[in-house]
């Protein structure tokens, strides 16, 4: 494809000055916006198979101590047991605890005594029980204690995923739109600058087709150049960002790494926009030319 | 084959150049198309090489009635025609060999071929040594050569030549007269447009003499009379 005679020297025109530009832009977004809603879907899915099914109960400790937190934990353990469609109900030990407060508190937080609620895990057999009717019981046994069955926060991370996702889309399609008007720019503009030698070729026998190769090519090359440029920006803008979550968010955060299938489909973008441009140069000095006499 | 019913031709809507034109060009002869600057030479080689639809009128090309051709049908009419323009019109940024290579490429020759093919015919017209200059580097005779092998690279049915003695000494225009006529030989219908009075006379083809936009056709050695 790169060994095309150009017989026009669209190579000269400034207009196509532009297009790698535009296209190494498309590109790098769409790269971004792509994997963004890859690593934000990949996370709601983790988030979802993990927790559905699954409530956490919160006791807090009673200011005056009395009755204890642990007989607390007890008989909101009774009252779980005795609710149907629970197959587990566990308090979680202090070692995790104390794993999960750490990077807020740093070592030690509980054993220098502050007043850290207890949790317990609760896995569901499957249907959907109570959780209203539940509570109420939980608070009736054991006034302060709180029931979160993590849907509604589920739901507002799958709500945020997906706008996060139609947002990008949205920006890819503009300046992917915004690429397209700028190959059919740079193609009518080439056929105007062009058209004795675009007449010549005709004159010799050159079908349309032969000529839309010549633009097609050019516009090709064009957007190769803008494909990579993008494609080795996005590249490095990801792996900063992933160096620099894994610094600092470290078990915070579900992990944020593609699978090799996923950055696969990245490769795909410059392809994608490259195919894009040439399609549409092609069509556009195609459509120019059947409406010549 | 060629074969011009009552043809007129007009720019745009402009008057017409061309009025009621008829004459017919039997395969493999060769003919001078002569008349006054502006007498409509140019405007009737645009019509036979397909550049121009005419206004009135039938053009039979190949046995081809023009007006009901499609635009998709021209190309391979197109390629059996080789055209010499009077500006030459080569392509500045090609070389005189990629310039020659054109038509051949155009009709979707093997590339192994095409150099080979062009260089030869280069080398004939006597610009062997200049084969990857641009046109530009050349002069004007050169580059009028340059422009005839493109237009006979292909061995055209038919090759149509605007003026292409204007700008070279006689006896150069001689030698391309001969060059156009080893062609005819080989069986090519050649029409060329020329006022080169001594040329017409001393190799004596028929000739087609427009004035005004009218056509008188004139058998092989006989003189022109001036149309009222
Ligand atoms: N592209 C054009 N647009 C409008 N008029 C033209 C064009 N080309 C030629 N003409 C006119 O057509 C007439 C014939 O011109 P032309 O065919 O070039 O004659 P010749 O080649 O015999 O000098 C002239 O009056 C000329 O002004
Ligand atoms: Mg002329």
């Amino acid at each position: 494809m790169f060994r095309t005679h150009y017989d026009l020297p669209l190579q000269r025109d400034v207009t196509g000055r532009f297009l790698p530009w535009i296209i190494a832009l498309m590109v790098y977004l769409a790269i971004l916006a792509l994997a963004g809603s890859m690593v934000l879907s990949g996370m709601a899915q983790r988030w979802d198979r993990g927790l559905a099914g699954t409530l956490t109960i919160q006791v807090p400790p009673l200011p005056d101590g009395q009755p204890s937190l642990d007989a607390r934990v007890e008989s909101a353990l009774g009252v779980l047991r005795a609710t149907p469609g629970i197959s587990r109900a566990e308090p979680l030990k202090s070692e995790q605890m104390a794993g999960l407060l750490e990077p807020w508190l740093g070592d030690g937080a509980l054993s220098a005594g502050l007043p850290v609620p207890a949790l317990i895990d609760v896995t569901m057999s499957g249907g959907r029980i109570d959780v209203r009717g539940l509570a109420q019981r939980l608070k009736a046994a054991v006034p302060g204690a709180e029931v979160d069955d993590h849907a509604a926060w589920l739901k507002d991370v799958l709500t945020i995923a997906r706008a996060v996702e139609t947002v990008a889309l949205g920006v890819v399609a503009l300046v992917g739109g915004a690429a397209v008007a700028t190959v059919i720019f740079v193609s009518r503009a080439g056929l105007a600058i062009h058209g004795a030698v675009v007449e010549l070729l005709h004159v010799m026998g050159a079908p349309d087709r032969y000529v839309a190769r010549q633009f097609q090519s050019h516009v090709l090359g064009l957007a190769v150049r803008g494909g990579i440029a993008g494609t080795v920006l996005a590249a490095a803008t990801l792996f900063g960002l992933t160096r620099a979550s894994g610094e600092f968010s470290a078990g915070l955060m579900p992990d944020m790494s593609l699978t090799p299938l996923q950055f696969l489909s990245l490769a795909g973008v410059p392809l994608i926009a490259a195919l894009l441009a040439a399609v549409t140069a092609r069509l556009t000095v195609m459509r120019a030319l059947a409406r010549l006499p | 084959m060629i074969r011009f019913e009552n043809v007129g031709m007009r720019y745009g809507t402009g008057p017409e150049v061309l009025r009621d034109v008829s004459f017919t060009l039997e395969p493999g002869t060769f003919h001078f198309l002569t008349g006054a600057s502006g007498a409509g030479k140019s405007s009737l080689l645009r019509l036979m090489y397909l550049a121009h639809r005419p206004s009135r009128g039938l053009i039979t090309m190949f046995g081809h009635d023009v007006a009901s051709l499609k635009r998709a049908e021209l190309p391979p009419l197109r390629r059996r025609i080789g055209v010499v323009f009077q500006d030459f019109q080569l392509l500045d940024h090609l070389s005189a060999l990629d310039n020659v290579a054109l038509p051949l490429r155009v009709a979707g020759a093997k590339e192994g071929q095409v150099r080979e093919h062009v260089a030869e015919l280069l080398s004939w017209v006597g610009l062997g040594d200049h084969l990857n200059d641009k046109p530009a580097t050349l002069s004007g005779g050169q580059q009028q050569r340059v422009a005839i092998a493109r237009a006979v690279i292909t061995r055209p049915s038919l090759l149509l030549a605007d003026e292409p003695t204007g700008n070279v000494d006689d006896r150069i225009g001689m030698r391309l007269l001969h060059l156009f006529e080893e062609l005819n030989k080989l069986g090519t219908t050649i029409v060329i447009a020329t006022h080169n009075e001594m040329m017409i006379e001393r190799f004596g083809y028929a000739r087609m003499v427009l004035d005004k936009g009218m056509l008188q056709h004139l058998p092989r050695n006989a003189t022109a009379t001036r149309i009222a």
